[in-house]
């Protein structure tokens, strides 16, 4: 099972766990798993149309989803799936 | 002038020895630094780490541009100032500070807030950008004048137990440009979905730990020691102990220096990041002083706190808790034949609350506090804890 990890921003939405094992060929299945188990993610990760926002950038291992095959990028047994979101912090 | 001409006085090179006897570093090294100039945007728990190390550190110019005075909620991430700086601009009570720690150095102070009009003058006579402001519309103005003045830009922000890091907008020694901001993020998050550090929080160490590591970038910027982080993305995780550093690329599609860029002049930030849109429609608002008005004259209410709590805990005007998380499933909770009034810290979060609510039940009687429980301290209680 893939490993996905959860930023803090998002973990809320997850019972407050940062790790998560998803069974998933490829990101859209992960993405979907995620979304199906924690429905309140879904509106973080995806637009109106499905698609994964632009403001939230998924790497499998060190790379961007969006310099492989996006959505359909492959996922491994061992693979790491981190996802990023924005974050804006720094003075306030 | 060229950083070769640069000479130091007898004090300087004492101070700087350290730095003087590394080998990769070197006389040289220390000539870029103070030859350089820094701008260092918000003085705030990054900029706190950065100015001090900056100043250390001797480089010759550093700009810091906040708006802001200091509160003794800074206080507990911002290093940079003290308890009898409370009320004092930031920017000058960090001047203080930076040249007691290095007397050797130039401080130039811009008291004001950065915008779409001034960036881009302020800006254009540094070397080096290190951002490290609070809010999405400045991260992307400061980016975009980045870009378009061809500064790099040394990124970092944080939130809660979490900080990134990375060096945008770098042309190495080759000539090949790395990514910037927009490449990573081509557009913000719309605003009430990430929550500002002022409403999520920060562990106060965090900041000096990120800042410290944009500070390093900054002085590999200027200097040429080392491989900077451009083309990569670095995170920290402080309560897992996990640090990633991520592979980014330039985006063809950058609206900015993509293949067709459509932006060619600094924009409206607040705007493009959703914060002047019109709502939706307009909620009902009151004001601290109309509640309280409502409390004295005993008029039938409910009150609702949508914070957490531990906020609650803090802080609270004997309202009902339910965390907004929670909401919609305690819309039985809530009164639905006298008015309810909504409160949060500073209304951000009750507003979304109604909003929630008038869409899902389409209740009428709901009323945000203007400003939250910060605006009910200041105006109302100001013998309650501010937090």
């Amino acid at each position: 099972m893939a490993t996905v990890i959860i930023p803090t921003p998002l973990r809320k939405f997850t019972g407050n766990t940062s790790k998560l094992e998803i069974k998933a060929t490829n990101i859209k299945q992960t993405v979907d798993e995620l979304t199906m188990n924690f429905p309140d993610l879904r509106k973080h990760l995806l637009d109106e149309q499905g698609k994964i926002r632009n403001f939230i950038n998924i790497f499998v291992g060190n790379d961007d989803i969006r310099d492989l095959q996006k959505e359909n990028t492959l996922v491994r047994e061992d693979s790491i799936i981190s996802i990023i979101p924005a974050i804006a912090g720094g003075t306030a | 002038m060229s950083y070769k001409d640069i000479k130091f006085s007898i004090q300087e090179l004492a101070r700087y020895d350290r730095h003087i006897i590394i080998p990769d570093f070197g006389i040289e090294g220390q000539q870029k630094l103070k030859a350089a100039k820094v701008m260092v945007v918000g003085s705030g728990g990054l900029g706190s780490p950065a100015l001090l190390y900056l100043a250390a550190a001797g480089v010759g110019t550093i700009g810091i541009i906040d708006f802001d005075v200091v509160d003794d909620s800074n206080l507990q991430r911002q290093v940079l100032f003290g308890v009898d700086e409370i009320g004092q601009p930031k920017v000058e009570a960090a001047k203080r500070r930076i040249t007691a720690l290095n007397p050797h150095i130039n401080v130039r102070l811009y008291n004001e807030k950065l915008t779409s009009q001034n960036a881009l003058e302020i800006l254009k006579d540094y070397d080096v950008i290190a951002d490290g402001t609070d809010n999405f519309p400045t991260r992307y103005l400061v980016n975009d004048a980045s870009v378009l003045l061809g500064i790099p830009n040394v990124y970092a922000s944080i939130f809660q137990f979490e900080g990134q890091v990375s060096v945008f907008n770098y042309r190495d020694a080759d000539g090949r440009l790395g990514p910037n901001y927009r490449d990573l993020y081509p557009t913000p998050p719309p605003p009430g979905l990430v929550p500002s550090c002022a409403e999520g929080g920060v562990l106060g160490v965090l900041p000096g730990i990120i800042g410290s590591l944009q500070t390093l970038e900054v002085i590999k910027v200027i200097t040429g020691v080392g491989d900077t982080l451009s083309g990569r993305f670095f995170t920290f995780d402080a309560l897992s102990f996990q640090t990633r550093i991520f592979n980014i690329r330039r985006n063809p599609e950058n609206p900015i220096n993509g293949d067709n860029p459509t932006i060619n002049s600094l924009i409206d930030y607040e705007e493009f990041c959703g914060l002047r849109k019109p709502p939706d429609r307009l909620l009902k608002e009151i004001s601290a002083k109309e509640l309280y008005d409502w409390q004295v004259k005993g008029e039938p209410f409910q009150l609702i706190d949508v914070r957490e709590p531990h906020e609650y805990e803090i802080v609270n005007l004997g309202a009902d808790l339910i965390p907004l998380a929670s909401i919609r499933e305690n819309i039985d909770k809530i009164d639905k034949d006298i008015k309810v009034v909504f409160h949060c810290k500073m209304g951000g979060r009750s507003a979304k609350a109604i909003r929630e609510l008038e869409d899902q039940f389409g209740l009428e009687n709901l009323y945000n506090l203007r400003g939250g429980i910060l605006a009910y301290i200041d105006e109302v209680k100001p013998e309650l804890t501010r937090y």
